[in-house]
């Protein structure tokens, strides 16, 4: 079987956000980036089944400018045996991205998808649903359990209102939520071997797609702040406060 | 030209989001169609025919629907909007799972998350966990938005009711099954539409203690929530996690008990009417958006907290 994980180059998820001066972009200059932290989780469950045996090929593959590189080398260095950079220094849509992925993904013919259910920068929470629906694949989002029978994968994913068992077949895109696993860090040895490991470059232009800019960026904002409150000194203080001033407590 | 908003209930209800995405939709000024897709849930439509300002309701009833997967809603989605300029969902899971797959079927884009309708082609969604927020102009003829319900007031208006329609749709197989879900089992109000929640966070230091904000959250009557520390902890299941990636609430009461404040938790939080942090450390962020914060041992404050509850008669047993 064939795993292939996409990944996304985003701000470290513990760097500060900083809106540029002219509100037309997130500074990234001098911020350290990282590979998006529910696509390492996507990887994880990718290799734990390749050492489980289940898979044995496990590919790491992005979209992006050349420094996306780092990006598939750090998956490389996880332990993908190989990687694609479709290049390309345009930002894309969701749609777009989905369009991309179909592309390499019918050339390459895997088996599963796994993807992180949403990037840490845009939040869109949207490419694999796309993916899955432009395939016409099955489509399982938010897993936090999956389990591989042959060609039968069931997967329980988080809902707003508890947890629902799903069964499906394979080939299927699945998208992780935060409780499937906790990733490995890299190894040095593992570093270095990444290095030699295969890193195929697809030139966008060369997939003959006709991507539309489908949504405009006008700006971004810093969020609204809530004005600061006040320090209480007792829960007499704070529970007069709710009573008389806030009026929330009946 | 018309929005299409699809409704979520549990066959027998709507959805507390419904209201809010009413509310939301109002200022776009177009003829307003209900799509109510689920087993047996004629009375989700009739409940939904008799709200001011929707046009036209339709019923889609099949056994396939009782757990809709997007493999199979998807694709009737696609078919209803097809001539529908806006196709509007509540940012709940449902909707962030069949939305954008229906998007892709209809081969245009979507805009998750709305927090605000600027112009009919222009919105604004939170990006980076609540760290900035974009404006974005939307350039297909046909809008798809998933719309933060706790961002918009709800309609409430009543009407006589509109007519109820069961339009012809094609549910495609699919290899998919469903086996089943396990519902989290609460007496307590749900997150989503609580006046009053009671959150605790690592704080508390363990799942034993973590009962002291369940029992604070039962005398009041309210929601329990959690911070992603203390579900990733294992104090409590997930389904009780508040922030960006867990559920966003906007209750008029809110403590944060033992939660320092990290972005994503405040990303869930800034819509509540009055925030009350209870922390040992005075430096912690939670401070920063609290109306009312108190530095001390929540081990001690809580208890106390509770007698004087009862003392004043504030509680609910």
């Amino acid at each position: 079987m064939k795993i292939l994980v996409t990944v996304k180059r985003v701000i470290d998820p513990y760097a500060r956000i900083r809106v540029n001066t002219d509100q037309s972009e997130i500074e990234t200059r001098n911020v350290k980036m990282a590979m998006n932290p529910f696509d390492e989780i996507a990887l994880e469950a990718a290799l734990r089944l390749r050492e489980s045996q289940i898979a044995q090929e496990v590919i790491v593959l992005t979209i992006g400018p050349e420094v996306c590189q780092e990006t598939l080398r750090h998956g490389l260095a996880l332990g993908a045996d190989r990687a694609i950079l479709v290049r390309s220094d345009d930002a894309h849509c969701s749609f777009n991205r989905a369009k991309i992925l179909q592309k390499t993904i019918l050339q390459e013919n895997p088996d599963l998808v796994l993807m992180g259910k949403q990037a840490i920068d845009d939040d869109n929470n949207q490419t694999p649903q796309m993916l899955a629906g432009l395939l016409n694949w099955p489509q399982i989002t938010f897993a936090s359990q999956l389990e591989i029978s042959g060609r039968e994968l069931t997967v329980t994913r988080e809902i707003d209102q508890g947890l629902e068992l799903l069964q499906t077949t394979l080939p299927a895109v699945v998208s992780v939520d935060l409780r499937l696993n906790q990733p490995r860090y890299a190894s040095l040895p593992n570093i270095m071997k990444a290095k030699q490991k295969p890193l195929q470059i697809i030139e966008l232009d060369s997939l003959g797609l006709n991507l539309q800019t489908h949504i405009k960026m006008v700006k971004i904002k810093n969020p609204s702040r809530r004005p600061g409150g006040m320090m209480v000194e007792s829960v007499t203080a704070l529970l007069d406060k709710l009573q008389y001033e806030a009026k929330v407590l009946p | 030209m018309t929005i299409l908003l699809v409704a979520e209930h549990d066959h027998q209800h709507l959805d507390a989001t419904f209201a809010h995405l009413l509310g939301a939709v109002q200022s776009l000024g177009q003829e307003l169609v209900v799509l109510v897709a689920g087993h047996h849930c004629a009375a989700v439509a009739a409940e939904a025919a008799a709200y001011q300002s929707v046009g036209t309701v339709w019923l889609v009833e099949a056994p396939a629907f009782e757990h809709p997967l997007a493999e199979q809603l998807s694709p009737v989605l696609a078919q209803l909007a097809h001539d529908c300029e806006y196709l509007v969902m509540a940012a709940t899971t449902l909707g962030k799972n069949i939305l954008p797959r229906t998007a892709a079927l209809l081969g245009v884009s979507q805009v998750s998350d709305v927090t605000a309708i600027v112009s009919p082609d222009t919105f604004e969604h939170p990006i980076y966990a609540g760290n900035a927020v974009e404006t974005v102009q939307i350039l297909d003829k046909q809008k798809i938005l998933s719309i933060r319900a706790t961002a918009f007031a709800a309609a409430t208006g009543q009407q006589a009711s509109c007519p109820v329609e069961k339009p012809a749709v094609q549910i495609p197989d699919c290899p998919t099954r469903f086996v089943r879900r396990e519902l989290s089992q609460s007496v307590r109000p749900d997150l989503t539409n609580a006046k009053i929640i009671v959150s605790g966070g690592r704080g508390l230091q363990s799942k034993e203690q973590f009962k002291l904000v369940e029992d604070l959250a039962d005398k009041l009557g309210a929601a329990l929530g959690a911070s992603r520390a203390a579900v990733d902890a294992g104090f409590i299941s997930n389904d009780h996690q508040v922030g960006q990636t867990g559920k966003i609430v906007a209750p008029k009461l809110y403590f944060a008990i033992g939660i320092s404040g990290a972005i994503q938790h405040v990303a869930g939080i800034k819509d509540a009417q009055i925030i009350v942090a209870i922390n040992k450390d005075e430096n912690a962020p939670i401070f920063q958006i609290a109306n009312y914060g108190l530095v001390g041992d929540l081990f001690e404050v809580v208890p106390k907290l509770v007698l004087e509850l009862q003392q004043r008669g504030l509680c609910k047993c």
